[in-house]
């Protein structure tokens, strides 16, 4: 699904590189988290599953695909295979719940049926069954993300990455939402999680990838956030 | 791509740079308009200038015989053709010539209605009516003189003109009036295009969140910036539509219904010559901001 060989970035104007030498695979169907304290290089990971930037050194395959040589006309073709998740939910405020989540259907240039159809499917899915026409100003935090991962969710893409998702969350919606992660990883989704909330890694006993420095320094099945922090 | 999805977004862009788009209109429509202006005014020096302006120098009307009467200089009557042979020997003997046409007064009717198709002076002249002539190509346009002085008063020789003379200076003026126009209309152009690229920076900064989902959800680029383009586009297009009014209303108010009037002598151009230039200020006026819109989005749209 996902592998990482030797793979180094650095940004123009950084000394340090954001990744130095990370070689990993992740499975089909695998749940992993990704921890590591702010500028070990988790973001650069993602970013770099995402397409968003191309790695300096080595090579990072996604879906099967050698990303370096992935042409930029392609990229949206690759993306509309995973589903993305933020900590900042990234909704539209003029949208209703029901728009936001047909809005991302409507631009990959899915049918009005085939959107009238999946819409409530997804919201369903995610337990906003019937919000359809809320604004997301007037959800509360919790359910904001669940729009946001019914969005990233309703193309049913084979690999859902998610950067802290419950970062702006406290510790019981936060249970919500990743029993919602948990349940769609068992659809036979990949998820990649980065993510600060000790809690949740300890309880979760999924993979475990830390990164430090832009090195990845533990790489643990059923593993825990970690003991120094 | 769903059309509609696509327009409600231009709709919204459209109104939400109201200001900004005004001015993309207006100074589309203004430099539009000057483009416009300035290749119907060429147009028309090239309606003026007849069929022998960029041919010869000087003419050498020949005595017709209507002249007879009216013209002293033709007292003794038609040219005959021995005087007619003895100015053409004269003619190519002189240094100063370099070619020598001679027009009849049939090729001159012919090119006479030609000149002067559309308009009601066409028909109120014959074929009889009309002088015979030498038309004369110089090596150095400036040495007229020589041939004034050479033939003026001459038996059969109505009248030496310097073909020049009469409209050099109204084409100067039009000219430098052209020339003037086309400097106002690069400077609006590139005010057109300035406002352009500015319009949609700002509409891709104010849509920043928007486009970013789009991206991320997999959109692809052509679906991202269409909105943008045609945004450009439509404004552009009403921008022309407003050029066009301007000429059209020119040529109406202006040609027609003033100068036309006060001057009949002069063959103005034609709603012919109108028509021709419309679509090309249409396509100019869609394609530029489309083109601009689309380097923009290069720069501040990342896919």
């Amino acid at each position: 699904m996902i592998r990482f060989d030797n793979v180094s970035k650095s940004y123009p104007k950084q000394n340090r590189p954001a990744l130095r030498e990370v070689s990993l695979e992740i499975g089909r169907g695998e749940f992993v988290f990704l921890v590591g304290s702010s500028g070990s290089g988790k973001s650069t990971f993602l970013r770099l599953i995402l397409r968003e930037e191309r790695a300096s050194h080595g090579q990072v395959h996604v879906l099967g695909k050698d990303l370096a040589r992935l042409s930029n006309w392609k990229v949206p073709h690759m993306r509309r295979q995973l589903g993305t998740v933020f900590q900042d939910f990234r909704l539209l405020a003029n949208k209703t719940v029901g728009e936001n989540v047909a809005f991302a259907l409507e631009v990959i240039g899915k049918s009005r049926g085939q959107i009238r159809k999946t819409v409530p499917e997804v919201l369903d899915l995610v337990g906003l069954g019937g919000k359809d026409d809320r604004m997301p100003g007037e959800l509360s935090g919790g359910e904001q993300q669940r729009v946001a991962i019914a969005r990233a969710f309703a193309n049913r893409p084979m690999l859902l990455i998610a950067d802290e998702p419950t970062g702006n969350l406290d510790p019981q919606t936060s249970v919500g939402i990743m029993k919602l992660l948990d349940r769609i990883n068992r659809t036979g989704t990949t998820v990649v999680m980065a993510t600060h909330d000790q809690q949740i890694v300890d309880q979760m006993r999924k993979r475990v990838v830390e990164l430090e420095m832009g090195r990845l320094v533990r790489d643990q099945s059923r593993g825990v956030y970690g003991y120094q922090h | 791509m769903r059309a509609q999805f696509v327009l409600s977004e231009i709709g919204v862009g459209l109104r939400r740079n109201l200001t900004m788009t005004f001015a993309v209109i207006v100074s589309v429509a203004l430099s539009l308009a000057l483009a416009g202006g300035s290749l119907l005014a060429r147009e028309q020096v090239s309606t003026m200038k007849g069929y022998w302006y960029d041919k010869v120098q000087v003419s050498i009307y020949l005595c017709n015989k209507n002249d007879a009467s009216s013209d002293p200089n033709c007292a003794k009557g038609a040219v005959t053709a021995q005087q007619k042979k003895e100015i053409k020997t004269d003619l190519d003997k002189l240094d100063v010539v370099e070619r020598v046409y001679h027009e009849s007064a049939d090729d001159a009717y012919k090119h006479y209605k030609e000149q002067f198709k559309d308009s009601p002076l066409a028909d109120s002249l014959t074929p009889d009516q009309m002088q015979e002539s030498y038309r004369v190509k110089l090596k150095d346009p400036t040495k007229y003189r020589v041939l004034q002085t050479a033939f003026s008063g001459r038996q059969g020789v109505q009248e030496v003109q310097d073909q020049r003379s009469l409209l050099e200076n109204l084409f100067n003026l039009l000219n430098g009036m052209n020339i003037a126009a086309l400097c106002v209309m690069a400077l609006m152009l590139v005010v057109a295009l300035l406002l352009i690229v500015n319009t949609v920076r700002v509409s891709a900064f104010s849509r920043r969140r928007e486009t970013g989902i789009m991206r991320l959800v997999g959109a692809s680029s052509f679906y991202i910036q269409m909105p943008f383009i045609l945004e450009a586009a439509i404004a552009g297009l009403i921008g022309a539509g407003f050029a066009c009014v301007l000429l059209i209303g020119g040529k109406y108010f202006l040609i027609n219904n003033w100068l036309q009037e006060k001057i009949v002598l002069i063959n103005f151009i034609g709603w012919d010559a109108v028509v021709k230039v419309l679509p090309l200020i249409i396509a100019v006026g869609v394609l530029m901001p489309a083109v601009a819109a689309f380097f923009t989005l290069r720069k501040y749209l990342k896919v």
